[in-house]
């Protein structure tokens, strides 16, 4: 099905350390700069050299959330892409490729996984075609895909020629530039953008960046003579400059949650080597020096520890000393820190937790998608204490949550795990520069200066770190601070925070502790804890209501799905919420939105019969830990899961005819998608 | 403001055994703090798990008691959050050596400026006298019901390997001595390592105070009692590391030494080495004013509680044009 004719869709593939990450960073900067928007993401394998990895951009005049299935432009130089990608090629998309490669066999890719090979086998098996690369030329002949040739060798020696340079071994390392202006030529771009496109990629570099857009301008005039007939219908989009958006950023998730760490005033973190969450620390300390307002040097200090325990323990010591601290992990390395995480939980140490998820169990899919923590990061460390769990949707929600996740910590002085995932650090927007001006921190009780007062804060001798009385949030001091000094336990304590085993005295700690996740609930805005993401409003008789509930990274998919389904047709009520708190679970407020807008449309509507509510939940997991959660919680049932735990995140696609199957009543109640390469 | 000894007691209930070694390591380390007259308050005591693990609550400076094997980078993060503070970590021989043994030897990669004691019993007490790293191949201390199957972590020597910057031994029931070697660790810019020999009464009944404090006879003259522990400043020996090229002869030099047991076994400082940078001066060479703008001092919010941050520069690189 074609999803979309608004959005391109453009992938380039090819064996990891080729250069698909810089082909890709000059297309998408240099559609960026064009003003449109783009949506990219990264899939690679856990490989350093040779496996397949490609990366695949959405582009268009309005806004992308999401990527889709269907590809408009595949982008080439090997056989294994043209095998594991052509048959995404939509009728009359463009397939860049090297003809030297056809006559590759396709048993000699050995890197080629079953899937890939099954898909070709059974389509070439279908249209009659040999089982070899000029068996799927054909193929994608008949399905009027146009082939742009790129004799790489060919073109190589005559560009050496042209610039009078023979260093081939050098020269080598230009094909991935060379596809990328073959598709940039394809799509009648601006040269001028793309020649800035690869300046940009190669800053540090201005003997490749230029060797680079030569060698792009050259491919990109062959293209342009060699192909001159190639349809319109790929360019209209570049050709709209959207002034509008002309002041948009382009950043990726591993950039916006420590962004949003710096303007939170983090300034220390730790972290074990762990994809894919160690492009977080590596931002953090590639910017460590900071620019304060008030014309200080401010800094982040940055370290890797010899493993998760130790980043964990010593993010809390740290924490101890009254700076904003956070350990950034997988869920590998989360299962390790889940005895610390208590330990937290029962000293009352505010500590950001930044999870980013990979599929799991154990190392599971490395490099790949999945949302398959949320019930152990609910749950994870034995014994019971208060800790936030938080979610952000997407890559620009991340930088804003980041800043609301450590004010979290340290208003309610417990761990906060700020849940993340593969899929949205690694992938790529555009949107509008983060206003963080006037963001607020908010740092909770904790005494300013290097002493406090122990009569004025209510002291009769000493200070008592776990003072008793109605709030369960006692005034915290840092380490160092005169009059403060205070004892921490792995114990149960006392005031003082001296072991003890008293009963009284374990039952009015465990009470002072957990009454904080009832505090939680009723302090934190209920916009923070539930963002109804959609809702449309139609008029009308609305006899049915799609309530749809996600956390996390699947909101793009469902919005840009939403989109475009009510574009359609608007006869079909639709309330989108996502879920961002977690844990404590928002379980009154959830069923609060959904009954007040049950209400409202049996208020509009004037027939008496009730509206029928169709409740779906979108995640990618196998149990649906969303729905464990919401029915552990609330009266709700679900009507529909829609899972996905292949490792390869939902596509716009996927849950576009997900979500058509439910309209017309043709949906399993648990839908299991399958895409993606 | 002068602090007496007193000032760095706390009332808690101390729950040792009678005769426990723990006491004085525990006076040694008071003693070590007021005489070095460092505020209560400027002093952190981070602590491991297991009898050795309660210390802190008896000490009035910061107390912090973490998890088992944890106890470095617990400590660790704190002073290099807050570089002004003073940091000690205690725990026991089972806690550092054992279930810690990896935060025991990365710390050594590090140098921070900490001094950290091990209580050394070769028991884990708490448990009632399982075998811990340092007990001997083949001994049966009471509890165990067969002879210990493992052979022994060399604590010293391991220390000397991982990087450790000072490197000394001391003996519970030799207070005075001990908090020589725990003063000097504390005034040691670095790592400093400290070996407490420390007498289980209850579950250690090989290595107890009567075999520490007992004697052999000289060979020749029979007249001539020779202590088992004796002191390596009073025997010639000196481990402090004079000029860079030193160093691989003293570590070595030091391993030697610390492989004398039964008879013989040295106390005092095995090895000093000054010239190894510490983790914060090499942050301090990343980052101007490490020391005196450190993360836990560094104003985050204005006056408004807006950030103290300008970020237009990192927002700049991400600009699309």
């Amino acid at each position: 099905m074609v999803i979309s004719r608004e959005s391109i869709s453009w992938v380039i593939g090819g064996p990891q350390g080729s250069g698909v990450d810089s082909a890709s960073h000059i297309f998408l900067k240099s559609i960026a700069m064009s003003g449109l928007n783009v949506f990219g993401k990264r899939e690679y394998h856990s490989n350093i050299k040779g496996e397949h990895s490609y990366f695949s951009v959405r582009f268009s005049n309005q806004v992308v959330r999401s990527p889709v299935d269907d590809i408009d432009i595949l982008v080439t130089f090997d056989a294994e892409t043209i095998v594991r990608h052509s048959p995404f090629l939509i009728k009359g998309g463009i397939l860049i490729y090297d003809p030297d490669v056809v006559g590759k066999k396709i048993e000699d890719i050995h890197t080629l996984d079953k899937s890939s090979e099954k898909r070709i086998s059974h389509i070439l098996k279908s249209k009659n075609k040999e089982f070899s690369l000029a068996g799927i030329i054909e193929e994608l002949k008949e399905r009027k895909v146009i082939l742009v040739e790129l004799p790489y060798a060919k073109l190589i020696s005559r560009f050496s020629e042209e610039i009078q340079d023979h260093s081939l071994s050098k020269l080598a390392r230009i094909t991935n530039v060379m596809s990328l202006a073959a598709s940039l030529a394809v799509l009648d771009f601006d040269i001028p953008l793309m020649e800035q496109g690869i300046l940009d990629t190669f800053a540090n570099k201005p003997t490749i960046a230029e060797l680079n857009v030569k060698a792009a301008n050259f491919t990109y005039s062959y293209v342009k003579e060699k192909f001159g007939a190639i349809p319109e219908k790929f360019s209209f989009v570049t050709k709209i400059h959207n002034e509008v958006n002309s002041n948009s950023i382009i950043a990726q998730g591993n950039q916006t949650s420590p962004l949003g760490k710096i303007v939170a005033g983090c300034r220390f973190q730790t972290y074990y080597p762990i994809t894919p969450a160690t492009d977080d620390s590596e931002y953090l300390e590639s910017n460590q020096i900071l620019d304060q307002n008030d014309k200080n040097s401010g800094s982040v200090v940055v370290i890797q520890t010899e493993d998760e325990i130790a980043a964990i323990t010593m993010a809390i010591g740290a924490a101890l000393t009254g700076v904003r601290a956070c350990t950034t992990t997988s869920g590998p390395g989360f299962s390790l820190m889940a005895e610390a995480l208590g330990w937290a939980g029962i000293n009352e140490v505010p500590l950001l937790v930044s999870l980013y998820q990979r599929a799991g169990p154990s190392t599971g899919l490395p490099t790949r998608q999945e949302q398959g923590d949320l019930l152990f990061a609910i749950s994870a460390g034995h014994g019971e204490f208060p800790r936030i769990v938080y979610s952000s949707g997407d890559i620009e929600e991340s930088f804003y949550d980041t800043i609301r996740v450590f004010n979290y910590a340290d208003i309610f002085q417990t761990p906060v795990i700020h849940m993340l995932d593969k899929y949205l650090s690694n992938s790529i927007i555009t949107c509008n520069p983060f206003e963080y001006k006037n963001l607020k921190i908010e740092r909770g009780k904790i005494s300013k200066g290097n002493s406090i007062d122990i009569k004025q804060q209510g002291f009769t001798d000493h200070f008592k770190r776990f003072k008793l009385s109605g709030d369960p949030i006692s005034l915290r001091v840092p380490l160092g601070t005169e009059n403060g000094i205070f004892w921490n336990t792995g114990d149960e304590h006392d005031e003082m925070g001296h072991i003890t085993e008293d009963p009284e005295t374990r039952i009015s700690m465990m009470e002072k502790r957990l009454s904080k996740l009832e505090l939680i609930r009723s302090r934190i805005p209920k916009e923070e804890q539930i963002t109804i993401e959609f809702e449309n409003n139609t008029n009308g008789n609305v006899k049915k209501l799609i309530v749809i509930v996600s956390w996390g990274s699947t909101k793009g998919a469902i919005l840009d799905s939403l989109e475009k389904i009510t574009e359609a047709d608007d006869t079909i009520q639709f309330l989108y919420l996502q879920i961002k708190l977690l844990n404590p679970f928002p379980a009154r407020l959830l069923e609060e939105i959904i009954d007040n807008k049950i209400e409202k449309l049996n208020t509009i509507d004037d027939t008496s019969s009730s509206i029928e509510t169709i409740i779906t939940i979108i995640e990618m997991n196998y149990l649906s830990q969303l729905d464990v959660l919401i029915k552990q919680n609330t009266k709700l049932q679900s009507d529909h899961n829609i899972l996905k735990y292949n490792g390869r995140p939902m596509s716009h696609t996927e849950i576009y005819n997900s979500l058509i199957n439910i309209i017309n009543n043709q949906s399993e109640r648990r839908v299991v998608l399958k895409d993606g390469v | 403001m002068e602090y007496k000894l007193v000032d760095f007691k706390t009332p808690v209930h101390n729950d040792w055994c009678a005769g426990c070694g723990d006491f004085g390591i525990l006076n040694a380390i008071q003693m070590s703090l007021y005489e070095l007259e460092i505020p209560p308050h400027q002093a952190a005591i981070f602590s491991g798990i297991g009898c050795s693990g309660k210390t802190p609550h008896f000490i009035n400076t910061f107390g912090i008691h973490t998890l088992h094997g944890r106890v470095l980078p617990f400590a660790q993060g704190a002073k290099l959050a807050n570089p002004n503070l003073k940091i000690l970590a205690v725990g026991g021989d089972g806690d550092g050596l054992g279930i810690g043994s990896g935060h025991f030897v990365n710390s050594g990669r590090r140098n921070i400026d900490i001094t950290y004691i091990i209580y050394n019993n070769g028991v884990y007490g708490l448990t009632k006298g399982q075998a811990s790293p340092t007990l001997k191949l083949g001994m049966k201390t009471k509890s165990l019901p067969q002879p210990n199957v493992n052979d022994s972590i060399n604590p010293i020597a391991l220390a000397c390997i991982s990087g450790f910057t000072y490197i000394a031994r001391g003996y519970s029931y030799d207070i005075k001595h001990l908090k020589e070697v725990i003063k000097k660790g504390i005034e040691h810019v670095g790592l400093s390592f400290i070996d407490v020999l420390q007498p289980c009464p209850t579950y250690n009944d090989i290595n107890t105070k009567e075999w520490y404090q007992s004697f052999t006879l000289d060979e020749n003259n029979p007249s001539i009692r020779i202590p088992k522990i004796y002191k390596l400043e009073e025997e010639g020996y000196n481990g402090v590391v004079d000029n860079d090229e030193d160093s691989s002869n003293k570590i070595i030099k030091a391993i030697e030494k610390s492989k004398e047991w039964e008879n013989r076994i040295p106390v005092g400082v095995f090895y000093e080495n000054k010239n190894t940078p510490t983790y914060e001066e090499r942050l301090q060479s990343r980052i101007d004013n490490y020391k005196e703008y450190p993360p836990a001092l560094q104003t985050i919010k204005d006056e408004n509680g807006n950030p103290n941050i300008n970020i237009d520069r990192l927002i700049d690189e991400l600009k699309t044009r």
